[in-house]
């Protein structure tokens, strides 16, 4: 069975999404560009999502990745829900009353967000109500609380994350008359999500990070090369500085059976997740949950299953690490994925091959004749090996894909080999999991001049 | 990058026994005798204040200084010549296809050619002549052409072989050439030289030049020009000139009332080479291969080697542009298919060791031409810019050009074609910029067929029945950034694609036009002319009345409901504008204008008009859709339409008046038809145009009514030799000398503007006069078609141009419309052009250098005027436009 590069293309692009900041009179003052974003499944249906926004009411933009476990509920909840908390937490005072003015009175709504979604990334229709009835409740206390100060992006996105979770967990305990919404809350509740997500306003570049996806800064150094940066840490067993966090919030006789086999409670890989009320929980209340709850949820021996050596619940959060990042002209884009991309690519390659990517053939080592003797015709020569070399790169309209194109088909020299890329797509769907996770990537193209200028002023 | 611009320099020091590029090495600057230690104070008035010490500026200030004007004030941000003019090739080619810049060109070569005895200082002026290259058939065509129109100027030039090209260049190879041009005349010059030279003469001449000054914005108060504000301090001035190049953009842009300058910088890199073994000899001609796109000069014993790509890199994009231009990169993978070019054309360089890769930023604009004349909305505010990359071949001209408008209120030639006005606002728009450059760049290479069209930019401005229209199988093409149609498609036909449809021949639309020509003259057709310039001027009591009487030179004071034809002159008699104006009451008029007059004939009035509240000017342009119903049974349609009789007598030629068309209400409806058919315009308010659209064609239905576009109304006017400004008719043309002494009314009881000049030239005679020649033995199968601009010839020596040629379909004859002139035969002095003169010649039309009989006629057919009505009725006004 042997796929053929259009077919092999026709994967790779179906969900390969593109937004261009829109120029005003032919100047673009944001300082993003833009970004590509694609994702492949390896699960069916795919666990990982993916958002991203602009927000109107505040200034900024904001973009997610989220891997999914134990189903795809979580994650979807996440995606459609998270930026709205953050959006809500950023808005000063007298926007969030007007908003809710506006909703008492039954007016039209301020718009919070401007989404912008790939056709395949959907909304849940259902739930939107109860939703929005969430994030109302999180708004009126925030008016309530009115602290007056200016919002701290880093407060408000640890705020979003934990209250989001919060509410999460709160929709899953009281449940929900309607059967449908009732079996989503607990679905959403019982599976689990990471997420990653940067705020960018400026040159002010804010990641917030909740699990073992990742965000990296790629970074043109002067002569030219890429070098990569993680703007965050991986909430796993590899990371030292977890595994304390971990055992510092639980006491000594659990130390032993709190990580095993790298794995939480030798369960979970990540360390910190949105839902997985199983690891956070007090079992009573798993219990009474899960009783109380549809038939379908007590035929399901997972969410039955209590992890062993339970003791000392919570034992996960969803409180993300945040790290603040001034954007430098240096700095040109910012990939953000879930961990099946860095499972299979160094971050200095992937800094490598999408800086190369979105400079195109321009940067990508650029010639200069200096000081050397080269002649007519040998310069002649070199440029056009360069051009069949660089014609491989153009397939691809979307950074995203074209990293993707890489993870799963480099061979051994770091060159894209059709045949394995053909094999890995072709897998068929039980098959693929073994071989590879979802993928989900976003590539955030940052725009050196506004940053330049912004740097300038400060 | 920067690294790199030492290098180059510390190259060129090492080379310092090369004179010709020396001059441009900061080093060697200060000695220059215009530069000022910097302290000098800025003086706190000038007459004029000129920013930028390019070629432009200085060229500028060379001139009017030259005029006697002396107190005048050179401001450059950076060091003189440091600009684009620092980097630029330094060719001077007066190959030009436009006849002012193919003037101004050559004005420049025999400028530069005395300039360094005139100053001192070494221009490396080295007259080298110039081939450019055929590949093709059609590129030699369009060479032809050009060397006719330099013929005839008295520049000497020819078409060659490929073999007499090896005999002048013998590295060129030759194997796919068909044919070249040789300009022996053309020259190289350092252009930074060249600058510093204008710079030292207009410093002795009183100017004052203050390098590292830089203009942060120009002051307006009640439209004109008051001072300038510097980084160093303000200067008082009435004249202002933006001669900032790639920052005039920017510069327009930075005062509190805009001036609108549209051009975009475009990166444009070009190759320096060590010397051969044998190094070339500094009098080899240079090569121009458009085909290649690529030029090649002789530089110091090797080559300098450039091109316009297909692909061009807009610059500055983001933004005020701030980078200084030696920080440009040199991007050898973008100059890759140039090298390619290169190496084809001349294989024997393989072994020549490159020294550099120059990007050096050129400034295009949206219609390749460039751009000077006075902002129409500030006075004194004037602009020189946008060269397109011929900054050197035009800097002598333009500068001379833009001189004579400041001293004399008008330039020795017509330079419409190159007028700021010809612009507006909406030609200003940064990414309109971009994506235009981006075509024009190309474009510089590009084989430019009759009637081509820009691609990029396009479908601004629309008419309301734009998607109706283009479903019906439209056409289209732009003006003034407005859509009108060229052509219907029928259903079922199709046209070549663009790149296979050009041709100096026959065109694959002839049977298309002719088949609406043909429904124009006996049944029916409507044209949506909705892009013309329409004003309305009203006042209170006679003020508009007093006004216009004095503006134009045709009577006004007719009755109400009355449509008069009428230029705007100037002062020479010349046509500013050339316009129709209805009388719709005793104090108001509504006037009708070509498409590119709105800026210009605006600010005419505007400057002109009396600054009286009571008095009120309006563009309504956007208001009004126009439908032409040209053809017998457009009385038909519309009387069924309007329940009302449209005949003769009811309704009689050059009359308007507010009728109801369907249910719309208020429609101005005109009895011209701007082609000397019989018909009506009917000026829709754009709300009605689709419903008023549908009525007329659902009636027309059974007259036989089809929609038709400007080739067909293009063919009509000219077969019945109506003029149309901006193409015949210019700023040196008068009624005398287009036949048009019945649309003035030299003894209307009060002066109107141009009426002396016109009463002179009544009194004297006219030196040249507008006539239609019909060709006689051309084939227009297999002939080339004419286009405009070709010479006439009169007993074997010519005697002007063409300016427009149509098929006439009527005639079956191609007709063209042209100036003749009357050239003593011994000192070639300017002789009165009488009728007998026209009459009693024999013509001869060169097209691309093959010579065509045409016969030559003052008055057209009157055969072709079909549905005569009484004799005073027709509408013999020879107006119209496209």
């Amino acid at each position: 069975f042997y796929l053929t590069p259009p077919q092999v293309n026709s994967i790779l692009k179906a969900n390969e999404y593109s937004f261009k900041v829109p120029e005003f009179d032919g100047k673009n003052v944001s300082s993003v560009l833009g970004f590509d974003s694609n994702q492949l499944p390896a699960n069916a249906p795919i666990e990982d999502r993916r958002s991203a926004a602009t927000c109107l009411q505040t200034r900024g933009m904001l973009l997610g990745v989220f891997d999914g476990h134990a189903g795809c509920a979580c994650a979807q909840a996440v995606s459609e829900r998270l930026f709205y908390y953050i959006a809500v937490s950023l808005l000063p005072h007298e926007t969030l009353l007007e908003i809710e003015n506006a909703v008492e009175s039954g007016r039209a709504l301020l718009p919070i967000l401007q989404w912008h979604k790939h056709p395949n990334d959907y909304f849940s229709k259902e739930a939107s109500k109860l939703y929005f009835n969430s994030l109302r409740t999180y708004w009126q206390e925030l008016i309530d609380l009115n602290s007056g100060e200016t919002t701290d992006v880093r407060e408000a996105l640890i705020n979003a994350f934990k209250r989001l979770d919060n509410d999460i967990s709160l929709e899953a305990q009281v449940g929900d008359p309607n059967s449908f919404l009732n079996y989503l809350v607990l679905r959403v509740a019982f599976s689990g999500a990471t997420a990653c997500v940067a705020h960018v306003d400026g040159v002010d570049l804010h990641i917030a990070n909740t699990g073992d996806s990742r965000a990296m800064l790629g970074v043109q150094e002067e002569d030219g090369s890429w070098s990569a940066v993680n703007l965050s840490y991986d909430h796993n067993a590899q990371n030292e500085h977890e595994v304390e966090r971990v055992k510092m919030e639980h006491p000594k006789s659990e130390e032993k059976s709190l990580v095993k086999q790298d794995r939480l409670l030798g369960l979970l890989m990540p360390f910190r997740a949105f839902g997985d009320v199983k690891f956070k929980w007090s079992i009573e209340l798993q219990k009474r949950v899960i009783e109380s709850g549809p038939d379908q949820l007590n035929d399901n021996e997972y969410t039955k299953f209590i992890p062993p050596n339970y003791h000392t619940p919570p034992y996960l959060t969803a409180e993300p690490e945040v790290i603040h990042h001034k954007l430098r002209p240096q700095d040109k884009f910012l990939v953000l994925a879930t961990d099946g991309l860095w499972e299979t690519m160094h971050r200095q390659d992937v800094a490598r091959i999408v800086g190369e990517y979105l400079t195109g053939v321009h940067h990508q080592q650029p010639i200069a004749v200096g000081g050397y003797k080269v002649t007519l015709g040998q310069m002649h020569g070199l440029l056009t090996e360069r051009r069949a070399r660089i014609s491989s790169v153009f397939e691809d309209q979307n950074a995203a894909t074209h990293l993707i194109r890489h993870a799963v088909g480099n061979n051994e020299f770091g060159t894209v080999d059709h045949e394995r890329l053909s094999k890995m797509l072709s897998l068929p769907e039980e098959l693929a999991r073994m071989y590879r996770d979802d993928i989900t990537i976003i590539v955030v193209q940052f725009n050196s001049h506004v940053i330049g200028a912004c740097q300038n002023e400060e | 990058a920067a690294g790199m611009f030492l290098r180059l320099l510390s190259d060129i020091q090492w080379r310092a026994a090369h004179p010709k590029w020396r001059r441009m090495t900061s080093s060697q600057r200060s000695t220059s005798t215009t530069a000022e230690p910097h302290p000098v104070s800025l003086p706190a008035q000038a007459q004029v204040v000129i920013c930028g010490g390019g070629i432009m500026g200085t060229s500028v200030a060379y001139h009017l200084s030259k005029m006697g004007w002396k107190d005048i004030v050179l401001l450059e941000q950076g060091r003189l010549a440091a600009g684009t003019t620092r980097f630029c090739a330094g060719i001077v080619s007066t190959a030009r296809p436009v006849s002012i810049e193919l003037k101004m060109a050559h004005y420049s070569n025999k400028l530069y050619q005395q300039l360094e005895q005139e100053t001192g200082v070494q221009t490396g002026y080295m007259k080298t002549g110039s081939i450019s290259l055929a590949q093709t058939q059609d590129r030699l065509i369009s060479l032809k052409r050009i060397a006719s129109s330099l013929n005839v100027m008295g520049i000497p030039c020819e078409i060659i072989s490929p073999k007499q090209v090896v005999q002048l260049h013998p590295l060129i190879n030759i194997h796919d050439l068909v044919g070249a041009m040789y300009v022996p005349e053309d020259a190289l010059v350092s252009s930074a030289s060249v600058s510093l030279a204008l710079a030292t003469a207009a410093s002795r001449n009183g100017v004052q030049i203050h390098e590292r000054t830089s203009v942060s914005h120009v002051t307006v108060q009640k439209g004109h020009v008051t001072g300038v504000e510097t980084d160093r301090g303000r200067i008082q001035c009435q004249y202002f000139v933006n001669c900032a190049g790639q920052w005039a953009y920017e510069l327009g842009h930075s005062g509190e009332e805009p001036v609108h300058i549209p051009l975009h910088a475009c990166e444009h890199f070009y190759l320096l080479t060590h010397p051969l073994k044998e190094p070339l000899s500094s009098s080899l001609p240079t090569v121009v291969d458009p085909d290649g796109r690529i030029y090649i000069r002789n530089w110091q014993g090797g080559i300098l080697s450039g091109g316009f790509e297909k692909n061009p890199k807009p610059l500055f994009t983001e933004g005020r542009n701030q980078l200084e231009i030696q920080n440009l990169q040199e991007d050898w993978d973008h100059f890759g298919p140039l090298l390619s070019a290169l190496l084809r054309r001349m294989p024997g360089l393989e072994a020549l060791q490159i020294m550099q890769l120059v990007n050096c930023p050129e400034s295009f604009t949206p219609d390749m031409r460039c751009i000077m004349g006075e902002s129409p909305t500030a006075r004194g505010y004037f602009v020189l810019a946008g060269m397109n990359s011929a900054g050197i071949s035009y800097g002598g001209g333009a500068g001379k050009y833009l001189a004579e408008w400041m001293v004399n209120g008008y330039p020795s030639e017509n330079v419409w074609p190159l007028d700021l006005k010809r612009f507006g606002t909406l030609q200003s728009s940064r990414t309109f910029l971009r994506h235009r450059v981006m075509e024009v760049m190309p474009l510089m290479c590009d084989l430019k067929v009759p009637r081509w069209d820009f691609q990029t930019g396009r479908q601004l401005r629309t008419s309301p029945l734009y998607d109706r229209l283009d479903a019906q199988g439209a056409r289209w093409m732009e003006k003034h950034g407005f859509e009108r149609v060229k052509y219907f498609v029928p259903p079922g036909k199709d046209l070549l694609d663009l790149d296979h449809s050009k041709t100096f021949y026959k065109p694959d639309w002839f049977d298309i036009v002719g088949s609406e020509v043909k429904c124009c003259k006996e049944a029916v057709c409507v044209i949506d002319m909705s892009s013309f310039t329409k004003f309305e001027i009203s006042s209170t009591g006679d003020q508009a009345l007093e006004s216009l009487q004095y503006l134009f030179s045709n009577d006004l004071d007719v009755p109400v409901g009355h449509v008069v034809h009428t230029g705007m002159l100037n002062e020479k008699g010349g046509y500013e504008n050339d316009c129709s104006i209805a009388r719709l009451s005793k104090r108001s008029f509504f006037m009708i204008s070509p498409t590119d007059q709105q800026v210009h004939c605006w600010a005419w009035l505007k400057n002109r008009l009396p600054d009286d509240s009571s008095l009120v000017m309006e563009d309504v342009t956007w208001k009004y859709t126009a439908l032409n119903l040209i053809g017998p049974r457009a009385v038909d349609v519309l009387s069924e339409l309007s329940y009302a009789p449209m005949t003769a007598e009811h309704f009689p030629s050059l009359f308007c008046k507010e009728m109801s068309v369907g249910y719309a209400n208020g429609i101005r409806v005109m009895s011209i038809t701007h082609t000397g058919e019989p018909g009506f315009v009917l000026y829709i308010p754009i709300e009605y145009a689709l419903h008023v659209y549908n009525e007329v064609m659902n009636m027309g239905q059974k007259y036989g009514i089809r929609n038709a576009g400007y080739y067909a109304l293009r063919s009509l006017r000219i077969e019945k030799f109506f003029a149309f400004w901006g193409q015949d008719l210019d700023a040196f043309t008068t009624p005398m000398e287009c036949g048009r002494e019945f649309q003035v009314k030299l003894e209307k009881g009060m002066q109107f503007v141009g009426q002396e000049a016109l009463l002179e030239q009544k009194q004297h005679g006219v030196y040249k006069r507008f006539t239609m020649f019909i060709l006689e033995d051309h084939d227009t199968d297999m002939d080339l078609w004419p286009w405009w601009g070709e010479p006439i010839f009169r007993n074997g020596r010519y005697v002007g141009k063409t300016t427009s040629s149509a098929y006439s379909y009527t005639l079956e004859r191609h007709v063209c419309l042209g100036f003749v002139h009357h050239f003593d035969e011994k000192t070639g002095e300017e002789l009165v052009v009488t009728t007998d003169f026209i009459n009693q010649g024999e013509y001869e039309i060169d097209i691309a250098g093959q010579r065509f009989q045409a016969k030559a006629k003052l008055y057209p057919f009157s055969s072709l005027f079909t549905q005569r009505r009484r004799k005073d009725e027709v509408e013999l006004s020879g107006y119209q436009r496209e």
